[in-house]
This record gives structure tokens, C-alpha cells and sequence, in this order.
């Protein structure tokens, strides 16, 4: 594996930063044979937002569940097996007709990674950081989210340890269908509450 | 410190570059440069808050004009050569050009660890009042909410307080709170109907 990466020239200047700095930490025995591979796979395949989506879907057909995860969102999102890193402490917040949640982190990219994976690039980036505190109603509406003015708009800065997931409302005329029906209708951005179902 | 990764209500940015699929990396680099940042952080013992710091004291045009695994990728460079891990001259000779680091801590070490707080001060429903201060150092208190009004909505539980753990061996645990603001409170502009909801330890409070 290295030696056919050690073949492709790096082009970029970051590339050849990270390059410049791999080599060096190699070098000083700090690079363990296999660990970038092993953290890279493990965060493209076995974490992602289809977590929360069976979160989501258990949680609009069982409403003892869903109590206990709007309790507890740790011990809840624990039931399904998720949790870990940066999951040590969730919080469930349920969108109704009369509120609408929506999570951000002002400070740098918190996100409830075991149950919606690493985060989107415009989630990490200044313009949604910066203007989801101080005009949320005009992102959500650029961002294709229109809410009724009736509706409340809390939006939840994650700037300490705990971790947020949103609880979308389950779309009309889904009555008849399954589980894991339901779950795939459970999309991201709804979970971070820049969307509705 | 107040740096350029304290967003929160900045004016000027223009609209969010919204996909709704992309990759988890986008190129390999970002992934490497992601473990990378763990290796460092894990040999050189660094908390959360010295990790996260190292990120608030990138320059501030390096910063809103590079990408999150750039930041990740300074971040890396800059422990390491302050944990003397490598130095600055070979980053620059291997990287054949410029390697930008972050810039120096600004606040002292803590090394005195006092007592951990764990009875919370303040209960669901108190006002309390953000300290209007400026630390030089690391901290998890949002430049927008200081001096400003809000209302306790959730206790949870002691955490270790970033502010001290980021710059030494010391730590103390306190209570940490979700404390609800109206919009209009906090901004002159502030929308109808919108509360925001920021997590605080409970020395950034005071009653109110």
C-alpha cells in the first residue's frame, strides 16, 4: 500500500503538507502499519446518518421508545447499539407543529457522529456557523426549509459536551408502512432540522 | 481567545453551500490528515480543548480560507512541533514550500488543579447572566451570548471545564448547562420567535 502510494506525486500544496508531516511522524514510529486506513474505512462505512434514521423510525412507531429517547437520548439511541465517540451524551429534541428544531456548533463542528456520522462541508463552514444563530428563519429558507412565521425556531449550539439529534414529524400518508420503510425516508438534513419530511 | 473560529452571528457570509450528498472525504489527503491529528493528539497527550485550541489560533485568513482537514492538518503540524515531535524547518524542507502553523498560546499554564464543583449553582428555570469577559486562552463560551441574559433548561452533569485542561496539567470538573436566550435579546435584528439554546460550564454564569 505505500509503496504504491509513495509513486503518486502529491500535487497540491496541502497535499504535500500532509505528505511532509505523514513521512516525518512515520519516520518517528508514530504511524502504526494500516491505522489511516483503518480510521478512514471505519468512518466511511460504519458510521453515517442511516443510524438515526432507525433512531427516527423506532421512535414513530413506538411511543414508549420514543418517550424514553426524548428522556434520555443516550440510553435511548444505546437501545439500537449506537453510541461512542462524541455520542457519550445526546440529547433528542422533537419537532411539532408547533416548534422546529435546527442544530449547529458556532465554535467549531460538534455533531452526534454514531448516529449521523462525520459532518456535511457546509456544516463545518463559516456561513452556516456564523448566520443559524442570528437568522435562522432566512438559512432554513434558502436552504429550502419554509416554516410557518407561527412556528417556533429553537436552535441548538452545541458548545459543550452534549450532542444533538432532531426528531423530525412523520410525513402524512405513511401509516401503512414499515419499519424499515420509514427509515428510508429519514433523510440527514432533516435530522439536523435544516429540512422537513 | 477571540478568534476567527468564534462565528456565531458574524455578518457578511453569503449563503450556505448546501449539498445533500458528498463524500465523507473528498480526497485522501483529509482523511489522512484527520488520523494524523489523532496520532499527534494521542502521543502528546492532548485534551479535547488543547486540540480544539490549536485550531482557534490558526491565522485568521489561513483559516476562512482553507477547509475543515486543512484546519485539522495546522492543528496536527503545530502540536507537533510544540510537543517537539518534529520541528518547523523540516515540515517547511519535506513540504517544499510553506507550512503555515498556527500562532502561539496567548494564555498562561494552569497547573494548579483546584477542586471539582459538582452541585450545580443554579437549577431549571433560573436567569442567569453570561460573564462578559475575554479570556487570551481556550474557551467553549460564544463571543454573542456574553453579557446576555438567558434562562437555565437543562442540567447536564459536571464536565471537565475546557478552559483549564487546555493549557496544562491541571483540570476541574463543574456543571455544565443548556441555557435557552431569546433572539431578540441577543441581537438588535433578533428574529420573532426564535430562542437559542447554548451549552455553558457554570463559571462562565452569574445570576442574573
Amino acid at each position: 500500500m505505500s509503496d504504491a502510494h509513495h509513486h503518486t506525486a502529491p500535487v497540491s500544496p496541502v497535499e504535500r503538507r500532509v505528505e511532509a508531516l505523514k513521512d516525518l511522524l512515520t519516520e518517528r514510529g508514530l504511524v502504526p502499519e494500516g491505522y489511516i486506513e483503518e480510521v478512514t474505512r471505519r468512518y466511511e462505512s460504519e458510521i453515517g446518518p442511516l443510524n438515526g434514521a432507525k433512531v427516527v423510525a423506532r421512535a414513530w412507531i413506538d411511543p414508549a421508545y420514543r418517550q424514553r429517547l426524548l428522556q434520555d437520548g443516550t440510553a435511548g439511541i444505546g437501545e439500537l447499539g449506537f453510541g461512542g465517540a462524541e455520542g457519550h451524551h445526546l440529547v433528542v429534541v422533537e419537532n411539532t407543529d408547533a416548534v422546529h428544531n435546527v442544530i449547529v456548533c458556532t465554535l467549531c463542528s460538534c455533531y452526534p457522529w454514531p448516529v449521523l456520522g462525520l459532518p456535511p462541508s457546509w456544516y463545518k463552514d463559516p456561513p452556516y456557523r456564523a448566520r443559524m444563530v442570528r437568522e435562522p428563519r432566512v438559512v432554513l429558507s434558502e436552504m429550502g426549509c419554509d416554516l410557518p412565521a407561527s412556528t417556533e425556531v429553537r436552535v441548538w449550539d452545541s458548545s459543550a459536551e452534549v450532542r444533538y439529534l432532531v426528531l423530525p414529524q412523520r410525513p402524512a400518508g405513511t401509516d401503512g408502512l414499515s419499519e424499515a420503510e420509514l427509515a428510508a425516508l429519514v433523510t440527514r438534513d432533516s435530522m439536523i432540522g435544516v429540512a422537513t419530511l | 481567545m477571540d478568534g476567527i473560529h468564534d462565528l456565531g452571528g458574524m455578518q457578511g457570509f453569503g449563503p450556505v453551500a448546501h449539498s445533500t450528498g458528498e463524500p465523507v472525504f473528498h480526497e485522501r489527503w483529509e482523511a489522512e490528515a484527520r488520523a494524523l491529528l489523532e496520532l499527534v493528539a494521542s502521543a502528546v497527550g492532548a485534551t479535547g480543548g488543547e486540540f480544539r485550541h490549536a485550531i482557534e489560533r490558526m491565522e485568521p485568513g489561513h483559516y476562512l480560507t482553507s477547509g475543515y482537514y486543512e484546519h485539522w492538518l495546522t492543528a496536527a503540524a503545530t502540536l507537533a512541533v510544540e510537543h517537539g515531535l518534529v520541528t518547523r524547518n523540516e515540515l517547511s524542507s519535506l513540504a517544499g514550500g510553506p507550512f503555515p502553523l498556527s500562532g502561539p498560546v496567548l494564555a498562561a499554564s494552569v497547573t494548579e488543579s483546584a477542586p471539582d464543583r459538582t452541585e450545580p449553582a443554579y437549577a431549571v428555570g433560573d436567569r442567569v447572566r453570561v460573564r462578559d469577559w475575554h479570556p487570551p486562552g481556550h474557551t467553549r463560551c460564544p463571543r454573542y451570548v456574553r453579557g446576555h441574559v438567558g434562562v437555565v433548561v437543562r442540567l447536564d452533569g459536571a464536565y471537565s471545564v475546557p478552559d483549564i485542561e487546555a493549557h496544562g496539567p491541571a483540570r476541574r470538573r463543574e456543571p455544565t448547562y443548556s441555557v435557552r436566550f431569546d433572539a431578540v435579546e441577543l441581537w438588535q435584528d433578533g428574529q420573532d420567535g426564535v430562542t437559542v439554546h447554548v451549552d455553558l460550564w457554570e463559571s462562565y454564569l452569574e445570576p442574573a
